[in-house]
């Protein structure tokens, strides 16, 4: 019987798809553990960085460096962390639509960019605005990355922030908040601008005392923390991708199961239908008869 | 009751040790300093070594840590390690041999080693010897 021949031909197909999106669901479960035990572990270490910078803010110190001294804004240097590889839902959509907001806001106060962007998708991005400015990319970064992939892209910008020719640093990536959600955030990263005050922290005018001194200790640590920060924010967006992911290929699987099911009750309509329609051909030649 | 001061010790993999403690020792990059509570603010890099940290007169955590960033507030220490192992869980067959490795590459003098980084594993693993027979010393 030729009945339905492209219904079950079409329902083939989507079983087949539907056993790829499961896979690779698998793949990223497994994946997002590994990225997020990494994400967790080196968390405490930004964090506390963070926190020591923070106080340096407050200092006084006797020698004045560069990435603690506000000047006036006409150049932003802006890190974009994306991912390398898509099929992960709006993850990339959503940062890309947050930095472009963010850039919206710039070019109203007629403040220009320079980009480096980490990942495929932020290069494919945006290497194709014709206004902005892509100093510097790097890709292909894989499962476990290391600082050292990184070291280029925070290099060109520290040195156009000591040259003068950017005048703020922002980085914008996704922050894993759980595996449902992910938020992308834009941090400012350099200057280092004091904010409030916590507990704990002498007040007051004062300032450390150095070891060996001043500027080598300064630079030494500022650009720990500039490194610290950017290498968080790409293993936390290397776990925010295969959560992303996972979640996606999820609901891909459950969409091609409720298809399968729709068809499937289409074909087995029409099966029924064509049956009838023979009985009563038969039934109704006998009769004939 | 005795003054204490909040501690904190971090890795690049770990948070190694938070919490109060009475006195904290460190190897800083001009010689070994001493942290009581209410220590005038203080930055300076670490040296390989080892890291103590005096909860109560009996007891205190010894760790050994790769170099790193020392901070002292009045009541805040945060020790930023490179790496930063519990002194009792070094390996000291692991360390003797990265000794012998690191002497040896020295020893050649063909100008063919990285000498910087032979030098630097060199200290790092003697450091780490070092600090594990001042545990033994101590009796723990």
């Amino acid at each position: 019987m030729a009945v339905g021949k492209e219904i079950r031909t079409k329902i083939v197909s989507i079983k087949n798809t539907q056993k790829i999106t499961r896979a690779m669901e698998m793949v990223a479960a497994s994946k997002m553990r590994k990225t997020k035990d990494k994400m967790q572990a080196s968390r405490p270490y930004a964090k506390r960085i963070g926190q020591i910078i923070k106080h340096l803010a407050h200092a006084n110190p006797e020698y004045k460096h560069s990435f603690l001294q506000q000047r006036e804004v006409k150049r932003v240097g802006l890190i974009i962390i994306s991912s390398d590889r898509g099929l992960c839902g709006g993850l990339n959509a959503n940062l890309f639509r947050k930095t472009l907001s963010q850039l919206i806001q710039w070019e109203s106060q007629s403040v220009e960019v320079d980009i480096c962007t980490v990942g495929a998708k932020a290069f494919a991005f945006f290497g194709n605005i014709k206004s902005l400015k892509v100093v510097g990319h790097v890709s292909k970064i894989g499962d476990t990355p290391h600082l050292s992939d990184v070291v280029g892209v925070i290099n060109i910008m520290l040195d156009a922030y000591r040259q003068g020719k950017i005048d703020e640093l922002y980085v914008v990536s996704n922050e894993f908040v759980n595996t449902m959600t992910q938020r992308p955030v834009v941090d400012k990263l350099l200057p280092v601008v004091a904010s409030e005050i916590e507990n704990g922290l002498s007040g007051g005018h004062w300032d450390y005392i150095y070891e060996p001194d001043a500027k080598e200790m300064l630079e030494h640590l500022l650009l720990r923390y500039v490194e610290s920060i950017v290498y968080q924010g790409l293993v936390e967006n290397n776990a925010c991708e295969q959560a992303a992911r996972m979640v996606a290929m999820k609901s891909a699987s459950d969409n091609a199961g409720k298809l399968i099911k729709e068809l499937q009750l289409v074909y087995n309509k029409a099966r029924q239908a064509a049956i009838t329609q023979e009985i009563s051909e038969i039934v109704a030649g006998a009769a004939a008869v | 009751m005795t003054m204490t001061v909040h501690v904190d010790i971090v890795s690049a993999e770990q948070e190694v040790f938070s919490g109060l403690a009475e006195m904290v020792f460190a190897p800083a990059e001009l010689g070994e300093v001493g942290i009581a509570p209410r220590h005038a603010p203080f930055l300076s890099k670490l040296k390989p070594g080892e890291v103590r940290v005096k909860v109560s007169d009996k007891e205190s955590f010894p760790f050994f840590i790769s170099g790193g960033i020392l901070e002292v507030q009045p009541h805040l220490v945060t020790i930023l390690a490179d790496t930063a192992i519990r002194a009792k869980d070094i390996d000291e067959a692991a360390a003797l041999e990265a000794k012998a490795r690191a002497e040896e590459s020295l020893a050649d003098k063909s100008g063919a080693i990285d000498y910087e980084a032979a030098h630097a594993q060199l200290i790092q693993a003697v450091m780490q010897l070092r600090t594990l027979e001042r545990l033994r010393k101590r009796g723990d």
